[in-house]
């Protein structure tokens, strides 16, 4: 246990000494939130039953700093740490195994809530954000979205056999994603996009969120549960029989 | 010459000494390369041994199955008792490791790397004194990705040690390292050992092999080929002394091939090279030149060396 808590501190170090990592994590959908905002401001609008358009994005600003953390940065780390020889080394230690990726899921996992507050604490001082969503409801939601797109990077970093391929396929997943999940493009997107959206991960989780931060049931959101679930179930299979440390 | 074999009775006591790892029939292959085959050897308590061999004989894969990185197709390997693949963890936290590739976190700093270590063994030296000993103190504010190559293999070999190990393995201990830093790693090693605990490294340098290592293993294409001290190994050899000088003008070998201990003379030009067995071959030969007043110069003697018998043994081209 204490190995796990030295690393993860010094992991979680080392994340915020790198200046790409924390701008795409938590700087990006920041200043996207602000961009928007200063553009539409958070005026209650009646097509939104009464919300503004920041109440009606935030969930998916918070979609965008988990497929930046998760995805990209989760899929960049790990694939150069096997690349590097950083994973041999540690692993010359007695730290056990799940250690060493259980302190990467936590550092990632702690920069995406952070990501997510920092939109909230903003959002909250400077538009007055009006969302019913309980945080009962929405803090499960948001482990479960964050755990699962966290499983897909780890698959990335496990298929691919160089860091440079694992990063750019991670954004070759991401930003397509981005777009279309309707995390950051507020109008509604075409019919048939949205169709194809429904296979897109990221979608899901603006849904999820969006539907619960508004205060929705989870009964109204079993699709989306049982889609992330699933593909948090499949990710890890797939991770533990392709995952490789050098 | 007594000293010699004080030393030859000193190194024969450490060898009955107890086993610390234990090799028996050791293979590994990598699809069609077999690159560690039938290895079998032991290294003992308290002891340098050291391995040498050519790129791609093996070393690193002999050494890694050891430490339990690598999971051997076949045979058995015993360090401390414990088998490193069913009790690695217990091992490691018993071994240090340097290993011939690997990395740290580019942003992580020195210090940093040290503490950070440190925590992941329940018994721990003193970080700080082992970057002094290792000359990184100045340098333990700095970033991995800024340290110098010699750098960086000082701060994997400090980390070797961050857990005062029984054990410790260096996979190419000196490589990237200057004069300096080589002789300073060398007392280091010594010191080591004078605390009653083993090393077990690989080297490229044969004279490190020599003056460092008491048994010095020779692998060549995944087998052992010698083991022996390195006064045995070059003993076995059976090879010449030789006294190597320069001359002006005509030169008559006949006089000097049949100086006592003397096997052949060769003509090289100006250099003339006189093969012989004995300590006395050196002098025999000065005082044959100076009672005919032949003037030379640059006179030297060459004694077979670690080299001589890592070129014989091994066959002299280069291959992978
Ligand atoms: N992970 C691997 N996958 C495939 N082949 C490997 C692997 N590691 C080593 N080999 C092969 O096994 C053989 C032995 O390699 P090894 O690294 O053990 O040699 P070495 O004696 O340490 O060489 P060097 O002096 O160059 O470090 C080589 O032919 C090498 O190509
Ligand atoms: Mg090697």
């Amino acid at each position: 246990m204490r190995s796990l808590w030295k690393l993860t501190c010094m992991e979680m170090k080392l994340f915020l000494r790198d200046p790409a990592a924390v701008f795409f994590s938590l700087g990006f959908p920041l200043m996207v939130m602000v961009l928007f905002g200063s553009m539409f401001g958070n005026r209650p609008i009646r097509d939104l039953g009464g919300k503004g358009f920041v109440d009606r994005m935030i969930p998916g600003y918070t979609a965008m700093v988990i497929g930046t953390t998760g995805l990209v940065s989760l899929a960049t780390v790990v694939s150069s740490y096997r690349e590097k020889g950083v994973f041999r080394r540690q692993l010359a230690t007695p730290l056990r195994p799940p250690v060493i990726l259980a302190a990467q899921v936590l550092v990632h996992f702690v920069m995406t809530a952070a990501g997510m507050a920092i939109l909230v604490v903003i959002g909250e001082l400077v538009y007055g954000l009006r969302l019913q969503g309980s945080l009962i409801n929405v803090l499960p939601a948001f482990v479960l979205s964050s755990l699962s797109i966290f499983g897909l990077g780890f698959v990335l970093a496990s298929v691919m056999a160089t860091a440079r391929s694992a990063q750019t396929s991670s954004m070759v997943v991401y930003f397509p994603m981005m777009f279309l999940s309707g995390s950051v493009i507020p109008m509604p997107l075409p019919e048939t996009v949205q169709r194809y959206a429904q296979v897109l991960p990221l979608t899901h989780v603006v849904n999820l969120l969006r539907g619960l931060w508004e205060g929705g049931a989870w009964s109204a959101h079993l699709k989306e549960v049982g889609f992330l679930a699933g593909l948090l179930v499949v990710c890890v299979i797939v991770s533990a029989k392709t995952f490789r440390w050098e | 010459m007594l000293r010699e074999t004080d030393m030859d009775e000193e190194k024969a006591k450490r060898s009955e000494r107890n086993v610390a790892v234990r090799v028996e029939r050791l293979r590994k292959t990598y699809n069609s390369v077999v690159a560690a085959d039938d290895v079998s050897f032991d290294v003992h308590e308290a002891e340098i041994f050291g391995m040498v061999g050519p790129n791609g004989a093996g070393k690193t894969t002999t050494i890694e199955c050891i430490e339990g990185l690598r999971r051997p197709d076949s045979g058995n390997i015993r360090v401390f008792d414990l088998d490193p693949r069913r009790d690695g963890y217990a091992l490691r936290a018993r071994i240090g490791v340097q290993l011939q590739q690997s990395a740290l976190q580019e942003r992580i700093k020195v210090w940093e790397a040290m503490e950070l270590f440190a925590s992941f063994y329940s018994r721990a030296a003193d970080w700080r004194a082992l970057l002094e000993q290792l000359g990184l103190t100045e340098k333990r504010n700095a970033a991995f990705e800024s340290l110098s190559g010699g750098q960086r293999q000082r701060l994997f070999v400090a980390l070797a040690l961050v857990n005062d190990p029984e054990l410790v393995f260096f996979d190419e201990l000196t490589t990237g390292l200057d004069p300096h830093a080589r002789r300073a790693m060398w007392e280091l090693v010594r010191g080591i050992r004078e605390k009653g605990k083993t090393v077990f490294l690989t080297t490229h340098f044969m004279e490190e092999a020599e003056r460092l290592c008491d048994r010095v293993a020779i692998m060549d294409r995944g087998r052992i080929v010698a083991l022996d001290t390195p006064e045995n190994l070059i003993r076995s050899l059976g090879a010449e002394n030789r006294v190597v000088f320069t001359v002006e003008g005509p030169f008559d070998p006949q006089p000097l091939c049949r100086l006592p201990g003397v096997t052949r003379v060769e003509t090289i030009g100006e250099r003339i090279v006189v093969y012989g067995r004995g300590d006395m071959v050196v002098v025999e030969v000065v005082n044959a030149l100076a009672s005919k007043r032949i003037p030379f110069r640059d006179l030297r003697t060459e004694q077979p060396n670690l080299e001589d018998v890592f070129l014989t043994v091994t066959g002299h081209e280069m291959r992978d």
